[in-house]
């Protein structure tokens, strides 16, 4: 799905998260919103997931203005900073959770979301941890199960903040690499939020840098390593 | 070495053994004096002249229409209390807005009031002699001197413990699996009742048990808005005060010894509930 952001601004009393920024996203990408803390970078992923309103501004899909649909209608999985997962649901319950919750209509048969759920942690490739609780997973399994979960309910776009955020170097390439696979493997159109510019780098089509609630480049990580845009892009992409 | 005495390094955070023993007998001691010897008394007094005598004057009206409405206004307070608290706790957790703080003050209210004084308040604004409460009189529907003024004043006492229980909860929780289970497709009732409530229900169940332990021992509060028309508005804790006035030792020690015992049925029955669900809790802490 493509998503067209026009001149979206977010104001949170007196302070302003956003300035008006726009941005075109090619249906099938996978782009990076990378910034320092501050930036605006999750205000705006939370806008395309419609937790967070705008103030001003237009959010398009396919061409089609989404700015009033609900956070249920987007139907974009999203995966949080600290994964989020229902404390008091296996793991099974939390990626069949999004099934369970539609109305009657279009819920699939109990049958059918198992054999979803099956196929979700087939892919995730944590095919047995279906019966434990979140408590009992390691932190890369958990942002695994978040992902599974978010893709259960066969999502418009992908959404993920900090996505790895809170792991460790090494277990982080390795879900790095898995995302790609994962991003490849559906087709989504994938959206991230990371403050680590060698993580946008190496995993984005499309790399947005942001810095005080602006857009400062928007670029191909190898277009924005050979001609930065501004100082402020120079100086972050060689921390 | 082999004439080195031995020390034994005591841990960092523990006393020293004179003291450890001094601080535990102060500790047993205070037990003594205001738990455990006035719960002795209890049942000592009641049995006093036999458990004949003990059951036969609880089986007097008095004493059973006393135990029935003291049931009946905890069965009414509670469940009232606990949908206020989790409404009360909800909004003060997951919105922001002007006044917080003040409204966690008002919660916190009936801890700092008076319980006479907050008696003196319902009768003052619903008695017989006021506009509106005279117009309820009218209408065969009295608050003051009936049961919904007891219900009342129940429901202003054991206002805050449901929502002092669940918002420190819901504060640590945040608002992540909230937002996550929306984003899956959840309508806000089905967030509420598959994720919010579930997250909180131990907090829950113990302010809900403490709601429901000092709404049967109210007194001061109850004393003001009831009247303590015999057989009537007279709850337990009156009753019992009525009765020891009037030298009726052994029904008021036994009646006592009833409210105690639901007192203890209730702590037996929490945990009961923890060993039970030892696992579930564990689970909901490691995160």
């Amino acid at each position: 799905m493509r998503i067209e952001i026009d001149e979206i601004s977010k104001q949170f009393g007196t302070t302003a998260a956003l300035m008006p920024v726009s941005l075109a996203i090619p249906s099938g990408a996978l782009v990076a919103l990378l910034g320092p803390s501050g930036s605006g970078k999750t205000t705006l992923l939370r806008i395309l997931g419609g937790l967070e309103f705008p103030s001003s501004g237009r959010v398009l899909f396919d061409g089609q203005d989404a700015t009033g649909l609900t956070v249920q209608d987007r139907r974009a999985g999203f995966v949080f900073q600290s994964y989020a997962l229902f404390r008091h649901m296996t793991v099974f319950e939390n990626i069949a959770y999004g099934l369970n919750a539609r109305p009657r209509a279009s819920r699939p048969p109990k049958a059918e979301i198992a054999r979803r759920v099956q196929k979700l942690l087939d892919l995730i490739q944590l095919p047995d941890i279906g019966a434990r609780y979140p408590s009992q997973l390691s932190g890369g399994q958990r942002q695994r199960v978040a992902l599974a979960r978010a893709l259960a309910i066969e999502p418009r776009m992908l959404l993920l903040d900090e996505p790895f955020g809170a792991l460790d170097a090494k277990v982080r390439k390795e879900l790095r690499q898995g995302l790609r696979d994962i991003h490849d493997e559906t087709g989504l159109t994938t959206v991230f939020v990371t403050h680590d510019q060698e993580e946008a780098m190496e995993l984005a089509d499309l790399v947005v840098v942001m810095s005080m609630g602006r857009i400062e480049q928007i670029g191909k990580p190898a277009d924005i390593r050979a001609r930065p845009a501004s100082q402020f892009v120079r100086d972050f992409i060689t921390t | 070495m082999s004439d080195m005495p031995l020390r034994t390094w005591r841990p960092v955070t523990t006393e020293a053994p004179l003291f450890r023993t001094a601080l535990i007998a102060v500790v047993l001691g205070i037990l003594a004096v205001l738990l455990f010897a006035p719960l002795i008394t209890v049942f000592y007094e009641a049995l006093r002249k036999g458990w004949f005598a003990a059951i036969t004057s609880l089986a007097n009206p008095e004493a059973l229409s006393a135990i029935k409405l003291t049931l009946l206004v905890a069965a009414l307070a509670v469940p009232l209390n606990a949908v206020f608290g989790i409404a009360a706790a909800w909004f003060i957790t997951k919105y922001d807005f002007r006044g917080k703080a003040f409204l966690i003050t008002l919660i916190d209210l009936p801890f700092s009031v008076s319980p006479v004084v907050a008696g003196l308040c319902i009768v003052l604004t619903f008695g017989a002699n006021t506009a509106f409460g005279g117009w309820l009189v009218g209408m065969g529907y009295p608050i003051v001197f009936a049961l919904p003024g007891i219900v009342l004043a129940s429901l202003f006492v054991t206002f805050p413990f449901v929502a002092r229980e669940l918002i420190p909860v819901m504060i640590e929780q945040g608002r992540a699996e909230e937002e996550a289970a929306l984003t899956l497709g959840a309508s806000g009732w089905r967030v509420f009742l598959t994720v919010t409530l579930p997250n909180v229900r131990w907090a829950l169940l113990y302010g809900v048990l403490l709601a429901n332990a000092r709404a049967m021992g109210e007194f001061g509060a109850v004393a003001v808005v009831s009247g303590k028309i015999r057989g009537v508005t007279a709850t337990m804790p009156i009753t019992i005060e009525m009765m020891y006035n009037e030298y009726l030792s052994v029904a008021a020690f036994s009646l006592a010894g009833v409210l105690a015992l639901l007192a203890l049925v209730t702590l037996a029955l929490k945990t009961a509930l923890e060993i039970a669900h030892a696992d579930a809790l564990a689970a909901n802490h490691r995160h």
